[in-house]
This record gives C-alpha cells, sequence and structure tokens, in this order.
C-alpha cells in the first residue's frame, strides 16, 4: 500500500527510517512485551502442569525395573523359546543379578514390580536374592529351584521375560480390568477383581446426576439473580457466594453433621414425626451423600454462568414475544431459554469436569457407594505405591475428558460457551 | 514494595542468624496427634535440652512411603528419620530407600547390658533397616451402654447382628478384617494366614465378611472410629488401640475394648539412607530407642514398648496418674495375633483390588 501512494520510492518515519521497518520495530516491542506478560504463566503451566502430566503418563508404560536391574538375566532370556524352564545360563545369570540387586540394595524394586502381575513374586525376589549370597558356584539352576518353589513355575518365567521390555501396557490393562493369564494371553480380570470399569462408569454416571441437579437447582436462582432488583439480587448473590468463599473441607464436614443418622436432617425427621427413630435415613457414606455434599459445592460454578449470561438478555425480549401473543411458556421456551443455552454449556462443562476428578468430598462422605475413581487414583498414588498403574488409570480419565470435550465442540461448539 | 523488602531482609538476617549458632535441625516425622505428642515429651524435649546444638523440627505425616519415594527419587531428601509401619519399612528397605543399621553396634544396649538384638521383643526385629518402638494393636471396641446389660466377649460376637445389633465402624482395607472374618467363622488365629492362602480361605474369609456388610461404616482416618462411637453411629469399632485409651481413659467415653482378635503390629524408625543429617540422627536415635526412653514414653500413651527392659519401668500416666500396664496391648497379646508381614507383601495389592470390587458389589 505504501509503495502505491509513493510511486515506487519508501514511506519514511518521523526518524527518517522506513515506515516498514521502523513499524517492524514498534510491532517486534511489543511481541516481546506480550510474550515476557504470559512468560511467568506459562512457565509456572509448564512446570506445574504439563511436565508431571507427561511425566505420569510414562510412567504409565515405563517398564526399566527388570531390564536395569537384571541386565544379565533380560540378555540370557533374549533367545529363550518360552516353552520349558530356561536352562543354566539363564540362572546363572539371575544368581549373578540377584546378589548385585541385593548389594545396590535395588532387588527389592524388581520384586515390587513383578508383584503387580503376580501376587507372590515380591517375596520370591526379595528371598531369593538374600539366600543367593551363599551361591559361590554352579549349578545354578538346581540351587536356585531349591531357593523358592516358584522358579520351577513356568509362569514365573513367563512373568519375568514379559518385563524385561523396557515398556509395558500391564498397567493400562490392569486399568481396563485386564490382565494376562498364565499363558500370556491378554484375558478380563477374575470377576471379583473387575473394579476399575465400573468405577469409571460410575464417576461418568455421577458426574452427569449432579450436572443435570445443578442446572435443574441453578436455572431458577440464576433467573431469580438476574431480574430481582438490584438489592434484592445482591442479597441472593451473596448467599449463592458465601458457600463459594468457605472452605470445601468445611463444607463437607457440615455435610456429614447435617446428614448423619443422629444428624440435623434426621433429627428433625424424627421430631416431626416423618421417619421413626429407629428407621432413621442414612443419607451420608453413600451415594446420597456424596451427590448432596457435591452439588452444593458445585452448584456456584452453574450459577455464575448462568447468571452472567441471563444479566445480558434484554427483558424486552420476553415483552415482545408475550405481545405477540404468546402464551408465557411458550415465549420462555421458545425465546428466553435458547439464549441460555450458551450459560448452561459453559456450566455445565464445568461442573461435569471438576467431578470427574473430585476427590475429597467422596472420600469423606462417599462410603462404599459413593466413591469415585479419582479415590483409587489417590490410592494407587498414596497407599499401594503403585505409581504406573495410577498414571495410567488418570491418563484414562484425561483421555476421556479431553474426548468428551472434543465431542461436545463437535455437538453444541465451543465458540458458544459463554462464561459472560 | 518496601514492605517486602523488609520482610525478605528479615527472612535473610533469619537464615543467617540460623547458620551463625552452627545448629542442626533433624527433620523427624511421626503420625502426629497424641502419639507425636508422646514422642516429644519422652524424647524430643529431652534430648534438645541435653544437646542445645540440635533442633528437633517435628512434621506430621499421615504413613506410607510415598512421599518417601518421591523424596529419593528426586533427589533430595529433606527428612532425617521417619516412624514407619513395619510393613512400610520393609518395602522401603527393600526398595533402597532407608538405611540398614547395625542394631548391636549402633543403639544402645539394655542398662544391664544386654545387646539390643536379644533385648528388643523377640519377632521385631524384621528388617534391618527398622528399630522398633512400639507395639500398638489394631482392636475392637464397642459402647457398653448398646446392648443393656450383655457385653461382647469374642469377636464371633462381632458378626452377630442379632444378638449384637448396630453399625460396626472397619477401616476401610482388605488387611485385618479378613483374618477377623475368619476368626469369627471359627478359625485359630495361629491358622489364619495358612487359610487366607487358599482361594478357599480367601473365600470364605470375604463371604463371612458379606454377612455384616450392609451394617459396616467404613473408616479411612484414625480418628474417625472413636467419634463414630461417641456420636451413636456405630456400636462397635476398629481402631488403634493408643486411639481407644483416650476416648476411654481421658474423654470418659462409655466404650470398652474387646481385645480377643487384637491384631498386634509393630511401629518404629527408619533413617532415609540419602537423608542430610545421618551421622547426627544416628546419635538421636540411639538415645531415643534406649531403655529408659521406650519406657517414658509408655507415660504418655498406652503402646507397649518394643524392649524387654523397657516393660517393667512401665508406671503411671504422667497427667491421669493411671496405671497403664492395663492398657498396653502386650498385656493381652494372647488374645490376639501378630500381622502377617510376609503373606500381606505378597498378597495386599491383589487382596486390596479384589476388597475394593467387593465393596462395589
Amino acid at each position: 500500500m505504501a509503495d502505491e501512494n509513493t510511486g515506487g520510492g519508501v514511506v519514511l518515519a518521523a526518524d527518517g527510517s522506513p515506515l516498514k521497518v521502523s513499524l517492524n520495530r514498534a510491532m517486534r516491542k511489543n511481541r516481546i512485551r506480550a510474550l515476557l506478560l504470559v512468560t511467568p504463566l506459562f512457565v509456572f503451566i509448564l512446570f506445574s502442569f504439563l511436565i508431571p502430566i507427561f511425566d505420569m503418563t510414562m510412567r504409565s508404560v515405563d517398564n526399566w525395573h527388570v531390564g536395569t536391574l537384571m541386565p544379565k538375566t533380560t540378555a540370557a532370556l533374549e533367545n529363550w523359546d518360552g516353552k520349558n524352564i530356561p536352562d543354566e545360563p539363564v540362572f546363572a545369570a539371575l544368581v549373578a543379578d540377584l546378589q548385585a540387586g541385593l548389594k545396590s540394595r535395588e532387588i527389592g524394586k524388581v520384586g515390587t514390580r513383578l508383584n503387580y502381575e503376580k501376587s507372590g513374586m515380591r517375596s520370591m525376589i526379595t528371598g531369593s536374592a538374600r539366600k543367593s549370597k551363599k551361591i559361590k558356584t554352579g549349578p545354578y539352576k538346581e540351587k536356585v529351584l531349591k531357593m523358592h518353589k516358584k522358579w520351577s513355575d513356568l509362569e514365573t518365567w513367563t512373568v519375568i521375560k514379559r518385563n524385561t521390555s523396557p515398556y509395558t501396557i500391564g498397567y493400562y490393562l490392569n486399568a481396563v480390568d485386564m490382565k494376562y493369564d498364565k499363558k500370556g494371553d491378554i484375558v478380563m480380570q477374575p470377576e471379583n477383581r473387575r473394579i476399575y470399569g465400573k468405577l469409571f462408569m460410575r464417576t461418568f454416571a455421577i458426574s452427569l446426576a449432579i450436572t443435570v441437579i445443578c442446572i435443574v437447582l441453578a436455572y431458577p436462582i440464576s433467573y431469580l439473580l438476574a431480574t430481582l432488583p438490584l438489592r434484592y439480587s445482591n442479597l441472593l448473590m451473596i448467599f449463592v457466594l458465601l458457600p463459594f468463599w468457605t472452605s470445601l473441607l468445611v463444607r463437607t464436614t457440615a455435610w456429614i453433621a447435617m446428614l448423619q443418622s443422629h444428624g440435623v436432617l434426621n433429627d428433625l425427621f424424627v421430631f416431626f414425626g416423618l421417619v421413626d427413630d429407629d428407621h432413621r435415613l442414612q443419607l451420608i457414606h453413600n451415594l446420597t451423600g456424596t451427590i448432596i455434599a457435591m452439588t452444593h459445592i458445585l452448584l456456584p460454578f452453574m450459577v455464575l454462568p448462568l447468571y452472567s449470561v441471563m444479566k445480558t438478555i434484554p427483558p424486552s425480549y420476553m415483552r415482545a414475544a408475550l405481545s405477540l401473543g404468546a402464551n408465557p411458556v411458550v415465549a420462555f421456551v421458545r425465546v428466553y431459554m435458547p439464549q441460555t443455552l450458551s450459560g448452561i454449556g459453559a456450566g455445565s462443562i464445568l461442573v461435569f469436569i471438576l467431578s470427574i476428578g473430585y476427590y475429597i468430598t467422596p472420600a469423606l462422605v462417599g462410603g462404599t457407594g459413593g466413591t469415585l475413581i479419582s479415590n483409587q487414583i489417590a490410592y494407587h498414588m498414596q497407599s499401594s505405591l503403585n505409581w504406573g498403574l495410577a498414571g495410567a488409570l488418570g491418563a484414562l480419565l484425561l483421555f476421556s475428558v479431553l474426548a468428551l470435550y472434543l465431542l461436545y465442540n463437535k455437538l453444541v461448539g465451543i465458540d458458544n460457551m459463554r462464561l459472560g | 514494595m518496601k514492605k517486602l523488602l523488609k520482610y525478605s531482609a528479615f527472612a535473610i538476617a533469619m537464615v543467617g542468624a540460623t547458620s551463625a549458632a552452627q545448629a542442626v535441625d533433624l527433620n523427624v516425622v511421626s503420625w502426629g496427634g497424641a502419639y507425636t505428642a508422646s514422642q516429644m515429651n519422652a524424647y524430643h524435649k529431652p534430648y534438645m535440652k541435653a544437646n542445645p546444638g540440635v533442633k528437633i523440627n517435628s512434621i506430621d505425616y499421615s504413613g506410607g512411603l510415598a512421599e518417601m519415594r518421591a523424596q529419593t527419587e528426586a533427589g533430595n531428601v529433606t527428612w532425617d528419620l521417619v516412624d514407619v509401619v513395619l510393613s512400610d519399612a520393609i518395602t522401603g528397605c527393600d526398595e533402597g530407600m532407608f538405611r540398614p543399621i547395625d542394631i548391636d553396634k549402633e543403639m544402645a544396649a539394655a542398662p544391664d547390658g544386654t545387646p539390643p538384638s536379644k533385648d528388643f521383643l523377640k519377632g521385631t526385629l524384621l528388617s534391618e533397616c527398622f528399630i522398633p518402638q512400639i507395639i500398638y494393636s489394631t482392636a475392637f471396641a464397642y459402647r457398653t451402654d448398646a446392648w443393656g446389660g450383655k457385653k461382647p466377649t469374642k469377636m464371633a460376637d462381632v458378626f452377630d447382628l442379632k444378638n449384637f445389633p448396630g453399625k460396626r465402624a472397619l477401616q476401610k482395607k482388605a488387611i485385618n478384617n479378613l483374618e477377623w472374618a475368619l476368626i469369627a467363622d471359627g478359625v485359630p488365629a495361629s491358622k489364619v494366614y495358612e487359610v487366607l492362602d487358599t482361594d478357599e480361605g480367601k473365600d470364605r474369609a470375604f463371604k463371612k465378611l458379606g454377612t455384616i456388610k450392609k451394617d459396616v461404616i467404613w473408616w479411612t482416618e484414625g480418628a474417625v472410629p472413636p467419634q463414630l462411637l461417641a456420636d451413636g453411629e456405630a456400636v462397635f469399632g476398629t481402631g488403634y488401640n493408643g486411639r481407644w485409651f483416650s476416648a476411654i481413659a481421658e474423654e470418659k467415653q462409655p466404650f470398652s475394648m474387646l481385645w480377643d482378635g487384637q491384631v498386634l503390629d509393630i511401629d518404629g524408625w527408619a533413617v532415609p539412607a540419602k537423608g542430610k543429617h545421618v551421622k547426627d540422627v544416628m546419635t538421636f536415635l540411639k538415645y531415643a530407642t534406649d531403655t529408659q526412653r521406650l519406657a517414658d514414653q509408655a507415660k504418655y500413651i498406652s503402646y507397649g514398648p518394643a524392649r524387654k527392659s523397657s516393660g517393667p519401668m512401665v508406671s503411671k500416666h504422667a497427667t491421669l496418674g493411671i496405671e497403664m500396664g492395663p492398657h498396653m496391648p502386650t498385656k493381652y497379646a494372647d488374645q490376639g495375633f501378630m500381622t502377617g508381614f510376609k503373606w500381606w507383601a505378597d498378597n495386599g495389592d491383589e487382596m486390596n483390588e479384589r476388597f475394593a470390587a467387593w465393596l462395589l458389589q
């Protein structure tokens, strides 16, 4: 454009340099400034979010234990056919690895890893390592078979061989209630050990239920908030925000006091003769308790986006619909509601995603019927120390949320989401 | 901004002050509550008095090796001494998180000269990284006013909903519950792990546990069961005997112990292998696990000292003035059994998964 105006000449800025260069310089400054402004956030997200997630996801496939800590056995098993108990060289390598692992005090890690695949391998490995100290010369096979009877079990060797590879899908199999059977084929877990599939389903079902209940409860409140005169709506707003500002733990424990069988609510029911004293309602430590407490805690996340969207809808639209002959219900459904859809979408996605990862509240009030997949993840992080499985469960949760988000985007369109 | 500068100057001055005094800060990690208080009274305070150069910071945690493993893997171990249950000590020792200790060389002998390896109770020295401190038990307590004059006397009564109706507060874990189910089903305590080792035994335990499933409130934090009983939410509860002791003796709750079937476990110290003050902490550990100190701790909490020589020295509670002897789980050892560390180390993963699946059914 500049060239057109000057007919081949160069437009100069005030300081004499070409305008283009000067403009670029100014833009670059702005870009750098913008970049510097987002750097703290970016660094924060990188270190507190992206790297940990990447690390946990890597753990869910990482299988370094056997390959690194038992290198000789790994090499010796390379060409093993898997049909019979391996021969002397493998046993010699095994003894060398066990002795080295005992010395470096790391053999326990192999035991822990293999025990995830087959109960009993922990003590077999650590016990054999301790006994291996005494083995100075061959024949190794004979001596090792005497150390623990499971060394003559073909399955033991199948498990070890399988885990010599540096990556595994074992944790993911576990996370979807599957496992390797004795021969090394992938099969479903026995009925009495299937748990994660059910928990995933339950987590999604509960989250969906909470989202729906939140919509039903939040819609009229938000409508009131948006339409009442300011002095009333401000008061109402404080009622919505006050619990929001209260600590999560306080709110959860308050619900325990409210709902327990000798709690406030049950006492009132008994007082008014609604329930018999001997048949007080079980409202907590089960699914009901989880849904009540979580709905209460997540309700503001639905109210606030709905309110801010409703606030922008001019009241004249409804009046126009009514004056054009629509009855109030039709006017509401056809004129008002479609305009609030973006708020419902935003609120739903907030509530649903938050409740999928919810952990403290179900742990405290969930009992057995109301615990979610996040509680199992926490258990494997903190108690069982099976971080691979925790990583696999977490990754599955993350991917399913991302999939749902994409689905939502496809159906509703993320551009239609409005937080205000 | 000025304020901020002032604070940071203050902080720098503080750092300078600490390093000037050449003090050693030991981070000692334990379970918190009354238990940590008993350790501070019996070990930390007298030790700091005798060694002005040492400052002991008490850190609370809720057990498990997650934090320890994270510190070890990150190569930045800030803990110097950790109070752990035996099973965690064994796992941590096998995985190289904890330092092996030559008990006779590095720990104190009994006053009569008995070497530590002979003085610690038989069957407590089960890991070379572990110095036993107390014997505690997980046992049932019940509300004495729940069934008129009737009182439960044996484990089978816990599973008897007809004669002893009401909710039971059990820990949401497979460990102990399976053993108790089998004992209530008639298996002698000495045979429990033998039976559990078979598939039929496992099924039998879960089946028996299923008979009271709908009357169980599951707890995860040790403070919860006494609260549930106090609120009348449950009539039976399992819990650590020290917690029951404070509820019964200090808070005067109408509870009583059911020692039958109590599961004894050992709690003690482990030293992180890559800690920053290993030498200093070993000196402290030698002091804190000598005969007198272990006996002193029992003045503040009803856990049995792990040394034979400390046993006769256990006396009255420091503030309540009651005889502690009758409240020690070790006194009722013949009514219970020692938890099967080895069995759980091998089968814990599988059993916990099965237990979680069973809860969902």
